[in-house]
């Protein structure tokens, strides 16, 4: 085994054992390595829930497919939608977070370091939980018992009476567990992000990376904690037969829909602010110009996040609320669309008389500013409550938000991968592969999500197991569905790409793109003490003063 | 790469204590909480379709100014300690602990009492909302009683000094955060309430 040994100055020193490196990894405290641990986690459930979405659109391919049973396919939407959100968009956003600020603002780690590991940890455990359900309680046989309420579980769906058996016990639980995770690392990343900065890093010379985490996490603070109430509140009537959600005894199943939408509605800013982040950063490098209007995009931000907190009815216009809450929450919606379109006039104007770089991360986010200002065109249309009494509960809907969720989000998320790759592992990801990658799955998601509109304004309902024919929704189904498997293939060359590159891909230097945050000053992968002596900074782009010294920016801010 | 280019001077600056941020954000979190609890039983006051009424409900005044006071004495208690008085810390510490698990035993006594009259957490929403709002305020008083155990044994292993002081004051945020829970859910459920 004499490659496993290296020879150092006379002395031997082994490599240490698969042993020893798991046992590292688990006890882990590093924020890099927790990060990557997110990261790895959250593409693992990207690719299960990705599997249940292709399900999904395989049995509605055609008019009475019968692909799955109508019970496998309640287990598959609401998996689907669960692992989405709380298990692959937050763990990711929270991985490249914890992998990021503290290299960004020139800190050795996070504020708290074992908060950090232990939040990881109950994201993982809650995520393994809620798989565990196909397994266990009267699982296995069948489809075993997989929750099957919705990712939302409206009262009284989630009564011991609809719901017998443990499988809503496993969706209450994974999710009120992942909800204490995230809180953990919201606060970790907050702590972090006040107390820890290098010397001369003042608020006002954070990245917009650094910026744009402190709003996320202010906003996940008080939007996680009214879901894990929701799912204290449900736990004592399933276990200790409470009423708050029984009807029957005078409870209410419209306050669960408040109090989950209190959550829900936030929580898309709490995804979405997080891929601003991303894009933030990128743009301006490969535009070769800083941002544009930073303290407006830092103001739009902030204003994003405190006006997303008085939206969450819009998505409860179909239940019949009075004229006085529609209107409220109509106007409210509708001026979320003003600090957001501020942004995307900043990160245009950032290009614009820029030496744009096509490279992969750049694509990916130019596609976003296209996507996501559609997704945002249809969510004025259902902010208007009486468009919204026509389509709530149809797939225009369900293209409205897989717009925002996988046009925006995770498009960011691959700009981001491609970006900060050479970075964390010190090699360089495949251009090649990488355009093959952005333009299958640009193709794959317009003939996804476009299409999916049309069905929706015909009338086709969400969640619905199969359809009859000749209601004009068989063709529009079938292109959707061939969408999706070209996003299957997208997603598989990219997974390809990423271990490729791992082990083989050509070196990248610390500073690849010629960047001017932090991060690229020191190695790829940065040692786990990130920097050897502390940075100072005297503006927002502290290696561009390093290297055109003549000029710096600190002159003109 | 200590200096990068120039020669502008870096201002000199104090950051926030981490310990207190991160107790701040998680108090931020936690009052998220019990916002919604105290909706729910502001919004079913009333709507119970049988069983016992709010009328049942008798008002913990002697415990409350126990848990109120408390407040008080863990300031002091923290006061000595950044003084290095150790022993007049220790007392404080624990007349703090002892106030609130006084507190904790008028809880108790008070639902041995409720369940007498037959309001049960499955009762009715009156009792689904009560025990759960007054519970999971308890459950916070529980949690504060064992951390503030935890640093009784410490300090008579003399263990706490004043190097300690930062995190005991920290320790002694959320001691203040239940309190002023307290101070809504007193309100909420026997001014209001009733």
């Amino acid at each position: 085994m004499a490659s496993n040994v290296m020879a150092f100055q006379g002395a031997r020193i082994e490599a240490p054992t698969w042993g020893e490196t798991l046992h590292e990894w688990v006890t882990t405290v590093d924020h890099k390595r927790i990060g990557l641990l997110y990261i790895l986690y959250a593409l693992l459930f990207l690719a299960i829930a990705g599997v249940e979405a292709l399900v999904i659109r395989i049995q509605l391919m055609y008019p009475h497919n019968g692909f799955v049973s109508p019970q496998v396919f309640n287990r598959m939407f609401t998996m689907h939608g669960t692992t989405m959100i709380f298990f692959f968009a937050m763990p990711i956003l929270f991985g490249f977070g914890n992998y990021l600020v503290p290299l960004m603002i020139g800190a050795r780690d996070m504020a708290f370091p074992r908060l950090n590991a232990f939040s990881f940890w109950l994201s993982a455990f809650s995520g393994f939980l809620l798989y565990f359900s196909f397994l266990g309680g009267s699982g296995l046989y069948g489809a075993g018992s997989a929750p099957d309420v919705g990712w939302w579980a409206y009262a009284p769906l989630t009564a011991r009476a609809f719901s017998p058996g443990p499988s809503t016990d496993y969706w209450t639980i994974a999710v009120l567990v992942s909800g204490f995770g995230s809180i953990g690392t919201a606060v970790n990343l907050i702590a972090t992000i006040l107390c820890m900065r290098c010397p001369g890093m003042t608020l006002g010379r954070m990245p917009l990376l650094a910026w744009l985490y402190l709003t996320m996490c202010g906003l996940a603070l008080i939007a996680i904690p009214p879901l894990s109430a929701s799912q204290m509140m449900l736990l004592v009537d399933r276990y200790l037969g409470g009423h708050f959600f029984d009807t029957q005894a005078g409870g209410s199943a419209t306050i669960w829909m408040h109090f989950f939408w209190i959550f829900g509605h936030p929580e898309v800013y709490v995804l979405v602010i997080p891929a601003f982040a991303f894009i933030s950063e990128i743009i301006p490098v490969f535009s070769r110009k800083p941002i544009f209007g930073y303290p407006v995009m830092v103001a739009a931000s902030v204003c994003i996040a405190f006006v997303s907190t008085s939206v969450w009815a819009h998505h409860m216009f179909t239940i019949g609320m009075n004229s006085y809450a529609n209107g409220f929450f109509a106007i409210t919606t509708m001026a979320v669309g003003v600090p957001t379109g501020i942004k995307i006039f900043n990160w245009l104007a950032t290009m614009w008389g820029g030496r744009i770089e096509f490279r992969t991360p750049m694509l990916f986010c130019v596609a976003f500013l296209f996507q996501f200002l559609l997704a945002g065109l249809t969510g004025v249309m259902l902010a208007s409550a009486p468009f919204n009494w026509q389509l709530g509960g149809s797939y225009f809907v369900v293209a409205h938000f897989h717009y925002v969720i996988v046009g925006a989000i995770l498009f960011c998320a691959f700009a981001a991968f491609y970006y900060w790759f050479p970075k964390v592992t010190g090699r360089m990801l495949s251009e090649t592969l990488g355009k093959w990658h952005f333009w299958l799955f640009v193709v794959g998601f317009h003939l996804t999500f476009d299409t999916m509109h049309v069905p929706g304004l015909l009338g086709m309902p969400r969640r619905i197991y199969t359809y009859e024919a000749g209601r004009g929704w068989e063709g529009w189904n079938a292109v959707v569905t061939v969408g999706a498997v070209i996003q299957g293939v997208a997603i598989l060359i990219f997974v390809f790409n990423l271990v490729r590159a791992a082990l083989t891909g050509p070196k990248a230097g610390n500073d690849p793109w010629d960047a001017w945050t932090l991060e690229w000053s020191t190695t790829s992968p940065p040692p786990e003490y990130n920097f050897a002596t502390l940075p100072e900074v005297r503006s927002r782009r502290p290696l561009w003063d390093l290297k055109h010294p003549e000029d710096p920016d600190w002159k003109y801010e | 790469m200590t200096h990068l280019a120039g020669t502008l001077e870096i201002e000199p600056r104090t950051l926030p204590s981490k310990g207190k941020v991160g107790m701040l954000t998680l108090i931020a979190a936690e009052s998220a909480i019990f916002v919604i609890f105290v909706i729910a039983y502001l919004f079913y006051l009333g709507k119970s379709l049988s069983g016992p009424t709010t009328a049942i409900l008798r008002p913990p005044i002697f415990f409350t100014i126990c848990l109120l006071s408390s407040s008080f004495t863990v300031h002091l208690a923290v006061v000595a300690l950044r003084g290095g008085r150790r022993a007049p810390f220790l007392g404080w510490w624990v007349l703090t602990f002892v106030l609130g698990a006084l507190f904790l035993l008028g809880t108790a006594l008070e639902w041995k009492h409720l369940i007498g009259e037959g309001l049960t957490i499955r009762a009715n929403l009156l009792g689904t909302t009560y025990y759960s709002l007054v519970g999971l305020h308890a459950l916070h008083v529980l949690v504060g009683l064992v951390l503030l155990g935890g640093v009784t044994m410490f300090a008579l292993l003399r263990k706490v000094g004043q190097a300690e002081a930062e995190k005991v004051d920290v320790l002694s945020l959320y001691w203040h955060f239940v309190d002023a829970v307290w101070v809504v859910v007193f309100t909420v459920v026997y001014v209001v309430g009733r």
